[in-house]
């Protein structure tokens, strides 16, 4: 069915590895892109689709996404992840190893890309376990898992407290030019903390967690990467710290890059007022300094990535006592209207957004996918960037609501997602 | 003025007429407990549950006969014999015992937050008898009763707060009702128990001395003993070097300053025995105000309840 040839027109191309960011029509052939000209210059060929007031970018990656299949299937299954993905404007997604088993093998990522292939929607890539059973002790074995597709390694979730395994990690990740994502807590100064340590918890009488803890760990494998070489991405920055250290980093020509959540660019620890366990993630929602910072990040190129660190919990692990809930939150399906708030309010161009949704997350990760260049996948986000709509929880795809954004009145939403040159979102009806 | 919350589940936030209408209450029903017949039959036929998942002596006690001296029937449940230890939620607890229709829910838990949750899914008021760190509105409510009983008012006191004020609900919740009552206040301890945020709530003295100088009202915090475990302080022994009131440091408050402490105290180690047994002591006083401003808050929520199930039979 991929043989067919499809036209968008009308729309504005914004295409930031390629730099185009203007009207322009695109023609897909099968599943690859065929031709991108100027409005009106290439023939219809008989099937279209319309893209006025839209904007046409290559296929969104989410390169922090928890799919929880195989282990967790009543949290999130590789088939509802993915569908709120596409729902989202997310043409692929990079999955966390911690699942049950762990993804600390080749067993296991084959078993998550054979889901993948029999009922995913948008595309799934497997990230690594760095250790084994995420337990911090042994490396896991890479290789293995990079040859059963594998584009990262990461212990996301539970922070290296070895400093020795995070340097064996970098090491030996350059065998096979892969990045080490790391999430950066340090286990003994953020202990059982619960939300960000400052004003609001002290008011609430909750546990915290210092920014300290999160700058702690940077700097630590800042310095650690220095010496080693090799690829390091750090996950979710949370704190004004934690940027000034990649800031710092960057301009010594570490090769470290960086990602940020949309919550932590629109949320602070004021969402957590009411004990809302749906405000309860690790990285903690920090202070209105520091969310400030990511914007001012993201514009300057500081922060490489939006990623969403979709954490899918059921409603039983939230409906609890605030220091007994689950960490994380859903994103897939609210990522695109909270970062065009950004380019509508913040100074951050819509070429930048795209950068930071799709061309750096194909880069850091090594996908071919990202440009809308003539030959390469043909992966497309058609986003409307004036569409408005209320999050209502029952209308999410993801298995699990744990979304802080009900009730929100969001602008912006996906018109329609493109996969390998097939139209995945909106959905036929039927085929739900 | 009259209180307008439907709960009580915490002092931050109230108005200053709220809180000084909770404590007029509680004076109205402290002679109460003066008389002979300490009973009468203001909640008769209302049935008040506590749910007490952490342990807790004095303030059930305190409750059970503030609910009993309102003819009320008090059933507390306590974390030992309810089903937390066998895995059931807090709120499959909360409401099984709420489909036994109670007319108010007490509730001690060692979360904070905890009684919010509960609030929001049960049909009848909560009353926060502690929660985690984060308040005790009654406790606070019984020590602003004993001041002004003591001194005849809050309003331009100094009020010094001294010891582990960062794991502390009752220090929370005294400084929400302080604050709204017009007191200065003071808080003294060591940095790891004041964070640098606490500068927001009062004035901050690391210098016991230095902190007591000329206040009105000292208010000692128990010291958890686990707190040397995790390195908040090296030792007991070291903690009451620094911050044990002492006579001699309690020299340096006003003439004729009280000292409050919620207990139960631990002797010699934040207060002196001179002093928990001593003129400026009001410990008991507290103690006995408790049962007045249970009272009052059980006939405040409890008795509201009656009033809206009233107004519901003559609408139906």
């Amino acid at each position: 069915m991929s043989d067919q040839r499809l036209l968008i027109r009308g729309g504005t191309v914004v295409d930031p590895a390629n730099g185009i960011d203007e009207e322009r029509d695109l023609l897909i052939d099968g599943d690859r892109i065929a031709a991108v000209d100027t409005p009106g210059q290439i023939p219809d060929p008989g099937s279209s689709l319309d893209a006025t007031g839209c904007w046409v970018t290559p296929g969104l990656i989410d390169m922090h996404v928890h799919l929880r299949e195989p282990g967790y299937e009543y949290k999130e299954t590789v088939q509802t992840g993915t569908l709120a993905a596409v729902a989202g404007g997310v043409t692929a997604v990079a999955c966390m190893a911690n699942t049950l088993p762990v993804n600390d093998s080749a067993a296991v990522t084959e078993y998550i890309l054979e889901r993948a292939r029999l009922t995913g929607h948008a595309r799934v890539h497997p990230i690594g376990a760095v250790s084994l059973g995420l337990e911090g002790k042994h490396l896991a074995e890479i290789g293995e898992m990079r040859e059963a597709g594998i584009v990262a390694i990461s212990d996301d979730g539970m922070p290296i407290a070895d400093a020795a395994l995070m340097r064996r990690a970098l090491e030996y990740a350059q065998l096979f030019d892969i990045p080490v994502i790391v999430h950066e807590e340090d286990p003994a100064l953020a202990a059982d903390g619960v939300m960000h340590e400052g004003q609001t918890c002290f008011h609430l009488g909750l546990k915290g967690m210092p920014s300290a803890a999160e700058e702690a760990m940077i700097a630590r494998d800042l310095a650690i990467l220095e010496q080693t070489g090799g690829r390091l991405h750090i996950a979710h920055l949370s704190t004004a710290g934690s940027v000034r250290l990649v800031a710092q980093a960057k301009q010594r020509g570490l090769p470290v890059t960086a990602e940020v959540t949309p919550h932590h660019f629109v949320l602070t620890e004021e969402a957590v007022r009411q004990y809302d366990t749906n405000a309860k993630m690790k990285p903690p929602l920090r202070t209105s300094a520091d969310v400030e910072e990511m914007v001012a990040a993201l514009r300057d190129g500081v922060i490489d990535v939006i990623a969403t660190d979709h954490a899918p919990h059921h409603r039983d692990e939230k409906n609890v006592e605030f220091e007994e809930a689950a960490f994380g939150i859903v994103g897939l399906e609210t990522s695109v209207p909270l970062t065009l708030q950004l380019v509508r309010d913040s100074g951050l161009t819509r070429s930048a957004m795209i950068e930071a949704m799709s061309a750096r997350p194909a880069r850091i990760l090594g996908l071919e996918a990202g440009s809308l260049a003539v030959g390469m996948p043909a992966d497309v986000s058609i986003i409307d960037p004036q569409h408005r709509w209320t999050v209502q929880l029952d209308g999410l795809h993801s298995k699990s609501k744990n979304s802080p954004f009900a009730g929100w009145d969001m602008v912006g939403a996906a018109r329609a997602t493109i996969v390998g040159g097939r139209i995945l979102w909106p959905q036929e009806k039927g085929t739900e | 003025m009259s209180f307008a919350g439907d709960h009580l589940l915490g002092l931050d936030g109230l108005a200053r007429e709220e809180i000084e209408y909770l404590l007029e209450s509680a004076e109205s029903f402290r002679e109460i407990s003066a008389r002979e017949i300490k009973k009468v039959p203001t909640l008769r036929g209302k049935t008040v549950v506590g749910l007490f998942f952490e342990p807790s002596t004095r303030t059930r006690t305190s409750f059970e006969i503030a609910a009993k001296r309102l003819s009320a029937d008090f059933v507390s449940i306590s974390g030992s014999t309810s089903s937390a230890t066998k895995g059931e939620t807090l709120l499959d607890t909360a409401r099984n015992v709420a489909a036994m229709n109670p007319d108010c829910l007490v509730m001690r838990h060692g979360s904070s937050g905890a009684p919010h949750l509960l609030a929001a899914e049960v049909g009848c008021p909560v009353i926060n008898a502690g929660d985690g760190a984060h308040e005790h509105p009654t406790q606070a409510l019984l020590d602003m009763l004993t001041i002004r009983d003591k001194v005849g008012r809050i309003e331009g006191l100094d009020v010094a707060i001294v010891g582990d004020i960062l794991h502390s609900r009752v220090a929370r919740s005294n400084i929400h009702a302080l604050r709204a009552l017009g007191a200065r206040v003071r808080l003294i301890g060591p940095p790891t128990f004041l964070p640098p945020v606490a500068r927001h709530w009062g004035e901050v003295h690391h210098d016991m001395a230095a902190g007591l100088r000329d206040v009105d009202v000292v208010m000692m915090l128990r010291l958890q003993r686990e707190r040397q475990g995790a390195n908040f302080l090296p030792s007991l022994d070291e903690y009451s070097r620094y911050f044990c009131l002492n006579a001699e440091r309690l020299q340096l408050a006003k003439p004729g300053a009280i000292v409050l402490h919620p207990g139960p105290i631990n002797r010699g180690i934040e207060i002196a025995s001179e002093v928990a047994d001593g003129a400026s002591s009001v410990i008991l006083d507290q103690v006995t105000n408790g049962v007045a401003v249970r009272m009052a808050c059980l006939y405040i929520l409890a008795g509201r309840a009656r009033v809206a199930a009233v107004e519901e039979r003559q609408v139906v």
